[in-house]
């Protein structure tokens, strides 16, 4: 059985803004799986819908087994979330945030005493739990958010954009603690807009793109079907005239992508095909800023799929949407 | 289902209760108004009372009743400042994936400002005492007066709480609170008797909750109270206080629409 079940999802926000475009997945349980993608694909849409909060207008979803529109009541018993803003209480402690959080699923007493003091001492705040949130720093407000998504033991974890804001010392101390999570069986859906996050913490992992996804398979596979290593050359001044013409004319180039003055190309021996590159470019009086060649990476696969690249994208949908959260 | 949604109001209460025992300079900030109203606008008019047709010759006796209600209508229009604060902070997202109780919710703040209000009812009472006003139907009538300023104060809470839900922005929040403050005041017989209102006013007065709630909370603490009104206008305020409710439940899903 499949932990998380999306099929045909489809979103329109008011203002025509296509959040989710038929978006289809399905999670095995117990695994972690990736949504990648840039700000404004479609990511956090996808995980309100599943978690009860949006309706999507078209498509249907089932979560734990049961149906996210028909039975959303039990598919709320059946996950935990961690949205992507942290959602405390600040004027509250640690420990009331939590113990409230028990008390909506309906623990209490004793059992629930039990369970709030070994989350706090699990997520390292365990000295700080009598304290307001208000006084917690970053990194220790978002282990107790994912504190509060567990305290009822859920099935199925959501982590929306877990370490976006984080500096990259408490980002690494997150990931351990997911880490630490997954081994027990938990079914993780960890929404990322790093390549390295999607690359070290999901076994499966899809990438999104405009509402849809445009790529799906573990890591590995991803990065197996680009053959070679991946050529990256910036170009210096105003480009005219057709670099794409002038690279794909070389037998040894694949692939050819430009965005702007960066260029990006594929070749089975990076370092071999670099000169005669270099040499096509000079010959065609593009004057180059700076060239590199690297290993596939998912930053790779995402250029392959979606035909540009992830800073691109990025830099994009933060012009078109002001909104953020989609 | 109902034990449900009584043990999660419980929690939500107690969580707000704590909330304003760290903050109780609140109920002073909510009380400024009210004690301006009753002592300077109160001394400002005192020979109101000596016009023909009033019924007491102490202005400020007069208008107590209608202070405590006035108060207890403004303390509750800010009441759904907080849930603007939860939504923005994302704790109204959390709250919504759980299998919380959702009126519970809205129940916890009604509680909370429900001990505020008394809170806030019982200083304006002792001030109005300390200036010489005379609540002629002793400690049973203040009972009933407090009594139906938490159910006044329950009713434009919810309401508050449900336009939250839909404008979602503070400042937004403000401005409607305010536009509604003042005029629905002066639509009832808080500051004059209701012979001497023009007769438009006299006519939309009666379908103003606040007026409800002045009107029958006068009478309680009058010498010789008229049970069976004061129980009509008491049944009025509770149906308010269902639509108001009511209204809130409704705008949660107005809520999940738009995110």
């Amino acid at each position: 059985m499949h932990a998380i079940e999306a099929r045909g999802l489809t979103k329109t926000y008011p203002g025509d803004v296509r959040a989710l475009d038929g978006l289809s997945f399905s999670v095995e349980e117990g695994t972690v799986f990736g949504l990648l993608g840039p700000n404004g694909a479609g990511k956090s849409t996808a995980v309100k819908i599943l978690t009860t909060l949006s309706h999507p207008d078209s498509g249907e979803a089932s979560v734990g087994g049961f149906d996210v529109l028909g039975e959303p009541a039990r598919v709320r018993k059946a996950i935990g979330v961690v949205g992507q803003h942290s959602g405390l209480d600040h004027e509250a402690t640690g420990r009331e945030n939590l113990k409230l959080q028990g008390q909506l699923h309906d623990l209490g007493g004793r059992a629930l005493d039990r369970r709030v003091d070994e989350l706090m001492e699990q997520f390292g705040l365990a000295d700080a739990a009598g304290r307001l949130v208000r006084e917690y720093s970053g990194g220790m407000q978002r282990r107790l958010d994912i504190a509060l998504a567990l305290v009822h033991h859920p099935r199925v974890l959501f982590l929306d954009e877990p370490t976006t804001g984080l500096d990259p010392e408490v980002r690494a101390e997150m990931w351990k603690e997911i880490e630490r999570l997954t081994g027990e069986g938990l079914t993780v859906l960890l929404t990322t807009h790093y390549m390295d996050e999607a690359d070290h913490l999901a076994s499966a992992l899809a990438i999104v793109d405009s509402g849809r996804i445009v790529a799906e398979g573990t890591p590995d596979e991803l990065k197996r079907e680009l053959r070679g290593d991946a050529i990256h050359v910036e170009l210096e001044g105003s480009v005219d005239g057709d670099v794409r013409a002038a690279l794909e004319r070389l037998d040894a180039v694949r692939e050819v992508v430009v965005n702007g003055q960066a260029v990006h190309a594929r070749a089975d021996d990076g370092a071999r095909t670099v000169p005669t590159v270099l040499a096509a470019l000079d010959a065609g009086g593009f004057p180059v800023a700076s060239v590199t060649v690297a290993r596939p990476s998912l930053d790779d696969v995402y250029l392959r799929y979606t035909g540009r690249t992830f800073s691109a994208a990025e830099a994009e949908s933060e012009q078109t949407t002001k909104e953020e959260d989609r | 289902m109902i034990v449900r949604f009584l043990r999660h109001s419980q929690h939500f209460a107690v969580r707000d209760l704590l909330a304003l025992v760290r903050q109780p300079v609140w109920i002073g900030v909510t009380l400024v108004q009210p004690v301006i109203w009753l002592l300077l606008f109160g001394a400002l008019f005192e020979s109101v009372a000596e016009l023909p047709g009033f019924p007491t010759d102490d202005y400020i006796q007069f208008i107590a009743p209608g202070v405590v209600m006035f108060t207890a209508f403004f303390s509750a229009g800010w009441s759904g400042m907080a849930i603007i604060e939860e939504i923005d902070r994302g704790i109204l997202d959390r709250f919504l994936v759980s299998p919380m109780q959702r009126l519970a919710l809205i129940a916890g703040r009604l509680l909370q400002g429900t001990v505020t209000i008394l809170i806030q009812s019982l200083i304006i009472v002792v001030l109005a005492l300390v200036v010489g006003a005379e609540f002629e139907n002793g400690i049973g009538g203040i009972g009933v007066l407090f009594g139906l300023a938490a159910l006044i104060g329950a009713g434009f809470g919810a309401l508050s709480n449900a336009l939250a839900l839909v404008i979602r922005k503070e400042e937004s929040l403000i401005g409607a609170v305010s536009f509604l403050q003042l005029p629905l005041a002066f639509l009832s017989t808080t500051f004059m008797v209701e012979d001497l209102m023009p007769g438009w006013m006299q006519t939309v007065s009666d379908f103003n909750p606040l007026n409800w709630a002045v009107e029958s909370g006068r009478a309680a603490v009058s010498a010789s109270p008229d049970w069976g009104e004061i129980a009509g206008y008491a049944g009025l305020l509770a149906g308010f206080l269902v639509l108001g409710s009511w209204l809130a439940v409704s705008a949660f899903r107005a809520y999940q629409k738009s995110v």
